[in-house]
């Protein structure tokens, strides 16, 4: 079971509510945890801040995989983004993860690499294999494969694997089963022919 | 492997292009090309074809024919024949037959992209997205051009026929980069495509007739060497633009050297790529692939010299082994592939044996892993680290994927190690901290500093080379110059040939009374009055044969010298243009104030009139040179990325410059100012008929705080200074201004380190005509241009 926390999507009630909400989420059976980072602390370079509030969901998650949502929309450069990317997994993400899908841009292919080189670089200077995740915007299977081609060509194979890089797509699955469709019998599948997921 | 088996593996399938059409293309013409002239095919003269094969299977594609003497003479008079037609037609027409071309070009894209991946071996990735792409461009840019062309050029005309001649390595492209330009500016064309690669020449010579393009304004022979040298020697031909060799170039500098013909060469290169600490090395890393590892390195501008800062060198090269290491070799018609086959077997052995000679030099040598295709041409992406200065590999073009790496401290070291070579085609510098780039930048002798990015190019941005990476450019205004001349200097009458100097005939009755104090003119070198090494002088004579004094005779040493005084005055160039524009104006103010005299001296050789108007229209040319030092501006140029270029007139170096005898004053500065004024130094011999005018000069040039080597005068014979001029290969251009014989044994000596030539070609200039005699087309001559590229976005 995965859960959203840290009141989400802005992040922005007191820290000891988000922070009550994670242990809420885990103790109710959660085995996921999205959190979302203040964004203000990114803003004004407050690094440390931002590192303590992370290390703070990190540990009321405790054996609970943790996703850091950077709201990479938000963010806007890409410097801001790749710093946050390390404080978030110096503070103990298992996952970073571009955006809550609330923000005004998704996950675009320039930050998702920026990201991505952030967790290549982290893995190189620790030994740390963080995951990655972008979110909001990749509808089609065509698009996926954009992100599979990144994160083999800049990760590896290894990254390549659910326990490492995740969608957040949620209309994603059906455009693959279309294609799949398609695969199977040459004619081109239309979207109402698949179940929601 | 069933799908689940794909999700697991997760390795990449092959993505072949289909290359049914461009079959078919190629079996509709029997898989045998003739020769595209005045809007038709024909077959050779004499019979013979040669055959084109597949880079990546070693197959042959197709037979082609090879064109001789008597095809290309045929070639020659058709665009001869076309040219009065397609030069009187409105711009507007000029520009709908370019525009139609483009449409043309994208229309057929892909085909011309397969066929173009087939013909060369370069990964359809490339042809499809960026070669024929920029093809369409170049088209539409210039009829861009031609629409405008009465408009913005209307003092200039074309040239006439164009001799073109392009490489293998992006074969449309560069036929795109020549033919647009030219017929642009309403020249007509015979082209000839490299011998490796004629296949996308000839598709295009289809699209020609489908725009409905008047027969013979473009010409298509194929052909190998021969082909080449038998389109430059023929007489019919007023400008030759040539990509290729810098061997090549030299050669058809000399075999040019006695014509008229017009000259650009695109040559070759050994480009730094310049990474500094503070760089973002992860996309620097990316930028080499497409440095050295485009069109599998084959590429004149290619970043074949790494150079790294020293601190970051370790981890860097790090980098670039992963990076090198997910590279895909193989069949470039795979969408997926990152390198495909070398262009020929005797390209791939070339690549072979300069590796081993520079690990034979003491360089490291490092390859992936990578399976070659066990036919075609393939060879590997290589790293050659610990490379010395000295080796092989870091002096000389290498054409392959090969990459030659040194490290470096301090920024001045990176430009030091950057400029140590005889090209100066491109350049990279990469560093998150813009001044640290742009100082860098500033600094390098490249046609083109990209700034974080590699490898772009556009219609709008000239390219081309300093030193003996070429000279002229391809694209911008500048470019289309290249295809112009002023309306006015074709048709100016030619200089009598010089006779020799006449020995003493009338000899001077000594005047009564005191005698005149004893005047010695002496050289000017470095900013100071120095006599000639030979210790001889010459005889200057008045009109009427009397003797009006004795000038030194300089010989070799005193260019020798003059010329390293010139190098050690380049401050003159960083100067701002403010100061040189003050220094100029107190020239001219100083020359006001010795007029009289100055008028009085040169009216013994030239008349009291003449001495008049020299002086006068002098003091108004250094003025309107001074006027244009500040004006004289580059360009910032939108090229279709996240970007902006910065083109910017640079001087061309040191500068020897034979000047005119018919105006000994008029005719010096009418030179040696527009040089100053952009920055240049200058080693000028004065007018044979009046060297005493140098001992005018620099007391001009002592008074008005020139510093010293900026100018330097040598007098002496045209005859024997020219030669060490013109072979002296620290002197990067050559203005010669004199009769036929004298320009033609310029050219012909230039060719050692293929400086830039620019002569009267023999022809009458009136000195005394401001419209005629100065502004911008003597600027343009005393500069190049360099773009920076400075991406932007966060």
């Amino acid at each position: 079971m995965a859960a959203v926390s840290t009141g989400f999507p802005a992040g922005l009630s007191p820290l000891e509510e988000r922070v009550a909400e994670i242990r809420r989420s885990v103790e109710a059976g959660a085995h996921e945890i999205d959190v979302v980072i203040t964004r203000a602390h990114v803003f004004a370079a407050h690094w440390q801040a931002l590192y303590d509030e992370i290390a703070a969901f990190k540990q009321a998650c405790g054996a609970a995989h943790m996703k850091v949502i950077l709201g990479t929309g938000d963010l806007l450069t890409l410097r801001n983004v790749a710093r946050a990317s390390f404080v978030a997994m110096m503070a103990g993400a298992d996952f970073i993860k571009t955006s809550t899908g609330k923000e005004p841009t998704n996950a675009t292919l320039p930050v998702s690499l920026v990201m991505v080189r952030a967790i290549r670089e982290y893995a190189q200077q620790t030994g740390m294999a963080v995951g990655f995740k972008p979110a909001g915007g990749i509808r089609t299977a065509k698009q996926s494969l954009d992100w599979l081609a990144l994160m083999k060509e800049e990760l590896g194979p290894s990254w390549l694997r659910a326990e490492m890089f995740r969608f957040g797509a949620s209309g994603l699955l059906g455009d693959i089963e279309r294609q799949l469709d398609h695969y199977a019998t040459g004619r081109y599948s239309a979207e109402y022919r698949h179940p929601i997921a | 492997m069933s799908i689940a088996e794909k999700f697991v593996s997760m390795e990449y399938g092959p993505a072949p292009e289909d290359p049914k059409e461009a079959g078919a293309w190629l079996e509709r013409h029997g898989r045998r090309f003739g020769l595209f002239i005045d809007g038709a095919w024909q077959a050779p003269a004499a019979g013979e074809y040669f055959e084109t094969l597949d880079p990546s299977s070693g197959d042959k594609l197709a037979s082609v024919a090879q064109g001789g003497v008597p095809d290309i003479d045929a070639a020659v008079r058709a665009a001869r024949a076309a040219c009065p037609k397609w030069r009187a037609l409105t711009p507007h027409a000029r520009a709908r037959y370019l525009y139609a071309l483009a449409r043309l070009v994208q229309k057929h894209s892909r085909l011309l992209a397969v066929l173009e991946t087939m013909d060369n071996g370069k990964p359809i990735r490339e042809s499809r997205d960026i070669d024929i792409p920029l093809v369409a461009r170049h088209f539409y840019y210039h009829a861009g051009w031609a629409q405008l062309l009465d408009q913005e050029f209307p003092e200039h005309e074309a040239c006439g026929v164009v001799g073109q001649i392009i490489p293998w390595n992006f074969p449309l492209l560069m036929l795109a980069w020549k033919i647009a330009p030219a017929l642009a500016t309403g020249n007509t064309v015979v082209l000839k495509p490299a011998e490796f690669t004629p296949l996308t020449a000839l598709a295009f010579a289809e699209l020609c007739q489908e725009a409905g393009l008047p027969a013979g304004v473009v010409n298509i022979v194929t052909g190998d060497g021969t082909t080449g040298e038998a389109l430059v020697k023929h007489p019919g031909v007023d400008k030759i633009a040539f990509t290729g060799s810098t061997e090549v170039g030299r050669a058809i500098r000399g075999a040019t050297a006695a014509s008229h013909k017009r000259l650009s060469l695109e040559l070759g290169g050994k480009s730094p790529f310049i990474i500094f600490d503070d760089a973002d090395l992860d996309s620097a890393v990316e930028g080499l692939v497409d440095g050295i590892w485009f069109n599998q390195g084959q590429v004149c501008c290619a970043g074949s010299r790494l150079l790294m800062q020293e601190s970051i060198a370790e981890k860097l090269t790090s980098k670039i082994r992963d990076r090198m290491s997910s590279l895909r070799l193989g069949p470039p018609l795979d969408k997926a592939i990152d390198i495909g086959a070398i262009v020929a077997r005797v390209q791939l052995d070339r690549i072979q044996r300069m590796v081993e000679q520079g690990v034979a030099e003491g360089a490291t040598c490092w390859q992936p892993q990578v399976a070659l295709p066990s036919r075609g041409f393939y060879y590997p992406p290589t790293l050659l680290s610990n490379v010395h200065p000295t080796s092989i590999v870091a002096q000389q073009e290498i054409f392959g994927p090969v990459l030659a790496a040194m490290t470096f401290r301090t920024p001045k070291e990176a430009v030091e190690l950057a400029n140590n070579t005889v090209y100066g085609l491109a350049s990279c510098v990469w560093s998150e901290n813009i001044n640290v780039a742009l100082h860098v930048a500033a600094q390098i002798k490249a046609g083109v500093v990209w700034v974080n990015c590699t490898n772009l190019f556009d219609a709008a941005c000239g390219f081309g080379g300093y030193r003996e990476s070429g000279y002229g450019r391809e694209g911008g205004k500048e470019g289309l110059l290249e295809y112009m001349e002023p309306k006015w200097f074709k048709h100016a009458p030619k200089l009598p040939a010089t006779t020799a100097v006449v020995s003493a005939q009338v000899v001077e009755s000594p005047e009564a009374g005191t005698p005149a104090i004893d005047r010695t003119v002496k050289l000017y070198i470095g900013g100071k009055q120095a006599r000639p090494d030979s210790g001889y002088s010459m005889e200057v004579r008045a009109q009427d044969g009397r003797l009006l004094g004795e000038a030194p005779l300089g010989n070799r040493k005193d260019i020798r010298n003059a010329v390293e005084a010139a190098r050690k005055a380049e401050g003159w160039a960083k100067a701002t243009a403010h100061n040189r524009a003050q220094v100029l104006y107190y020239c001219a103010e100083n020359l006001g104030l010795r007029r009289d005299e100055i008028i009085r001296r040169l009216a013994a050789v030239v008349g009291e009139k003449q001495a008049a108007a020299e002086v006068d229209l002098g003091i108004a040319r250094i003025f309107s040179y001074a006027a244009w030092a500040d004006k004289f501006d580059g360009a910032v140029h939108n090229p279709p990325f996240r970007n902006i270029a910065i083109a910017m007139n640079e001087p061309i170096g040191t500068v020897g410059v034979i000047c005119p005898s018919d105006a000994p004053l008029l005719g010096f500065l009418s030179l040696v100012m527009p040089l100053l004024a952009v920055g240049n130094t200058v080693i000028a011999v004065p007018s044979e008929k009046y060297p005493l005018i140098a001992g005018d000069l620099y007391q001009l040039f002592d008074t008005s705080d020139l510093p010293g080597g900026a100018v330097n005068i040598v007098t002496g014979y045209v005859s024997q200074l020219l030669k060490t001029l013109a072979e002296h290969d620290d002197i990067d251009a050559i203005w010669c201004y004199g009769d036929e014989a004298t320009v033609a044994s310029a050219k012909a000596m230039s060719t050692g380190n293929l400086k830039q030539v620019w002569t009267n070609e023999g022809r009458t200039i009136d000195w005394f005509n401001p419209q005629l005699a100065e502004g911008r087309w003597f600027l343009e001559h005393a500069t190049q241009v360099k773009n920076i590229w400075v991406p932007y976005g966060e």
